[in-house]
């Protein structure tokens, strides 16, 4: 007989999921002296081993191919170099996406979880976010006015920089201070004052002083690969390392959840999970529990925990888990700028990405013809050489010899690239469900997805090239092609592309329309909390990290409240 | 750029060991990592002792070596690519065939003689003719296709070595005490832009 193995201990809460909501969550319970199971699906992380910022390609023999030349053809995920992050395709865990729709799904199996590489870009929402002026998609349960403390106390623990601007699209917070901008920025920020938009220092979770025990940048520019002295913010090295000296935190690695166990009043009492390394079924008893799963995999799990009292899965009499889903919309485009060429050789890199960027600058202009908007990313400068990153110009020169030399070091450091984030309406052909076809490698019923982009996302990728073809114009360049041409006309990501998954385990004020409440804790489910982007109503054109960890602070906190009143 | 604010790479290693609270092992196999970026001389293990000696050739001629800086045989391009093809045998086919091929073209054109006898002004008559995708002979398409592979591969080892980034002049992934951007730098971009 299958023996289901039960830890002895009954944690007070078990939180699914180390990322930034999971993090979260795991270090506000610990400092309120709860103790905490902690549930990765992926293996510990060990930043002196995984972390690889400070190779240079010519120190590891393959320089970045992978030990099987990957790279070349096609089959290397992400970059040798990059964190231990996650994956579009992983073994054993497939997904699958209904015919006609295009979806790709980014999954991280690490302690830290996308928190590790991720671009660190911390806008909080505006005020309209929450309560659209417009008439299209729905109202948050919760305002910005009272969301503006835990932004505040998020900006405080993770560190962000940036500067007090004023804007209503881009509201200002507790920051770090800003950065300089680079040359190719400084050029950027003349061509949008001429074009009326504002550039402003970026908004981003690395130091630039000292903060709780964290050390200050060191400016090498390679956030994305990891950061040894946690200098870029990530909940592994923030959060969850200080948690475990504590003493209150139990952490189970390799620990893939099933199914949530409820009693019967309805609550629910235990995580069933898969143990990878010895697939065998276990069980974690708890008093409460945080799913911080990301958006699709906690939709998932609470779609895969059915019971005679929830058979439409657990907290979804609604029948909204899964539904709503969004992703950010994405269009890039490049440009020569012959101003830049030849320019005199400095160290560029300070702060991974940009060090300036543009919030959303037409807000209510309603001759935009389309809703909402998106901010602009910019990228550029003396980077890193890497294999691959003189291709596009071997392409566009051809030759050899003396004259692409010359060539190439003539225009060293003279592109700019902007890219375009913007905001997704929810509309009913985008969703995810469960697959009744498939298992994955434990036996858990995998997610199927249906994704489409409406006319609005359409249009607004069209108004992001046009927009980036101004701006390089402005500089004197040369448009040099969208960054996906196979997707003419608009040229938009492909779904999940971007990797903001959000709202499929939204929240509201009314049960029948939503699955959690304005703390995040299920309506019908009262010791259950999410605490990723899935209970985001909308996915305002502000990249989700930094409101995972305000929603996250706010709801873990009212938990514990919650707890101590014995109302949990 | 020479400013008091910058560090050497093994000073970083150092901080952020001190950061880290890491161990003297750790440090020191991170700092024999860099030195073993200085190894001995390369012995091919994929290709043969005339195919390597052909690609090496070839690789200076795409990125050959000037008055300011060495070229492509000199940051060892052949290793990286003879490495590479140790590994895959898809890249090592592209390759012995890229060569063979190349060997071929010149033998019909230069009476028998391999691409690598062949007198300088020979081998870059072939290459004038595969070099440019668009104006290349279409029987020639093969050549065109391989040299692009070459070219793409040549250009990568080349400026991913030590060489090739002085020859770029990059500066980067180091540490700074400060973020700074020199003002000479913005003056020159300003002034050549439209943006004054």
């Amino acid at each position: 007989m299958l023996q289901v193995i039960r830890a002895p201990q009954v944690f007070d809460v078990a939180v699914i999921g180390s990322g930034a909501g999971g993090g979260t969550a795991v270090k506000v319970l610990t400092d309120e002296g709860l103790h905490v199971a902690l549930l990765e699906a992926g293996p510990m992380l060990n930043p002196a081993k995984d972390f690889k910022e400070h190779l240079l390609p010519y120190q590891v023999d393959h320089r970045g191919a992978g030990a099987h030349a990957e790279l070349y053809f096609g089959r290397q995920q992400w970059g040798y170099f990059a964190a231990p992050n996650g994956y579009w395709e992983i073994a054993g865990e497939p997904y699958s996406v209904a015919p006609g729709d295009e979806f790709r799904w980014f999954r991280s199996r690490i302690l830290g979880g996308r928190t590790n590489h991720y671009g660190r870009i911390s806008l909080r929402f505006s005020d309209y976010d929450f309560q659209p002026e417009d008439g299209l998609g729905d109202p948050w349960p919760v305002t910005y006015q009272e969301m503006s403390p835990w932004y505040d106390k998020a900006e405080g623990f993770i560190g962000v920089t940036g500067t007090k601007e004023g804007l209503r699209t881009a509201p200002d917070g507790n920051f770090l201070p800003a950065i300089p901008p680079r040359v190719h920025e400084v050029l950027i920020q003349k061509a949008c004052r001429k074009l009326n938009m504002p550039c402003i220092p970026s908004r981003m979770a690395m130091l630039t002083r000292p903060l709780h025990g964290r050390a200050a940048c060191h400016y090498c520019g390679q956030c994305g690969r990891g950061c040894q002295t946690a200098s870029a913010f990530s909940s592994s090295q923030a959060m969850i390392f200080p948690a475990m000296k504590t003493g209150k935190l139990t952490v189970f690695t390799g620990a893939m959840a099933r199914e949530l166990v409820t009693d019967a009043a309805g609550k629910v009492t235990a995580v069933s999970y898969v143990d990878k390394a010895t697939r065998t079924e276990q069980q974690v008893r708890c008093r409460a529990v945080v799913v911080a799963a990301s958006a699709c995999e906690s939709a998932r799990l609470l779609l895969n925990s059915k019971s005679p009292r929830f058979p439409a899965g657990l907290a979804n009499s609604s029948g909204v888990v899964g539904r709503n889903l969004t992703d950010s919309t994405g269009f890039s485009l490049s440009g020569y700028v012959p101003a830049l060429a030849g320019l005199p050789r400095y160290n560029s890199d300070g702060i991974d990405g940009m060090h300036v960027y543009v919030p959303w600058w037409r807000y209510g202009n309603g001759a935009n013809g389309f809703p909402r908007g998106y901010h602009i990313e910019i990228g550029g400068g003396f980077n890193m050489p890497q294999l691959g990153s003189f291709h596009g110009q071997c392409a566009r020169h051809e030759g050899y010899g003396k004259p692409l030399k010359d060539q190439l070091r003539e225009e060293y450091g003279a592109f700019v690239h902007f890219a375009g984030r913007g905001e997704m309406i929810p509309n009913r052909h985008t969703y995810c469900e469960i697959d009744r076809e498939r298992v994955d490698a434990w036996g858990i019923p995998v997610l199927q997805f249906h994704f489409q982009w409406s006319e609005n996302e359409l249009r607004q990728a069209r108004h992001m090239r046009e927009t980036f073809a101004a701006l390089i114009e402005t500089m004197g360049g040369r448009v040099l092609g969208p960054a996906s041409p196979g997707r003419e006309p608009a040229g938009i990501s492909v779904g999940g592309a971007i990797i903001h998954e959000a709202g499929t385990v939204r929240m509201g004020r009314d049960p029948k329309t939503s699955a959690l409440n304005q703390y995040s804790q299920a309506h019908e489910v009262k010791n259950l909390f999410v605490c990723d982007a899935a209970p985001f109503v909308s996915q305002p054109d502000k990249n989700v990290t930094l409101s995972i960890v305000a929603f996250a602070w706010r709801a873990s906190e009212y938990l514990a409240e919650e707890m101590r009143k014995g109302h949990v | 750029m020479s400013d008091e604010a910058d560090v050497s790479r093994r000073d970083l290693l150092l901080r952020i060991a001190a950061a880290m609270g890491m161990t003297a092992v750790q440090v020191h196999s991170a700092v024999a990592q860099e030195k073993a970026a200085q190894k001995g001389p390369y012995r091919p293990q994929a290709l043969n002792g005339h195919e390597y000696a052909t690609l090496e050739r070839l690789s200076g001629l795409i990125v050959p070596a000037g008055d300011r800086s060495p070229g492509a045989v000199e940051a060892g391009a052949a290793a990286f690519i003879d490495f590479l093809c140790a590994a895959s045998d898809e890249m090592k086919t592209i390759y012995t065939g890229g060569l063979a091929w190349l060997d071929g073209e010149m033998r019909r054109r230069e009476n028998g003689s391999s691409f690598l006898d062949a007198p300088p002004p020979a081998q870059t008559a072939l290459l004038d003719l595969i070099a440019w995708s668009e104006r290349a002979p279409a029987d020639l398409a093969a050549g065109v296709q391989f040299f692009a592979w070459a070219r793409n591969m040549v250009v990568d080892a080349y400026y991913t070595s030590p060489l090739g980034m002085k020859e770029l002049g990059y500066l980067g992934n180091s540490a700074m005490e400060q973020f700074r951007v020199p003002q000479e730098a913005i003056d020159y971009a300003v002034k050549r832009s439209p943006l004054e």
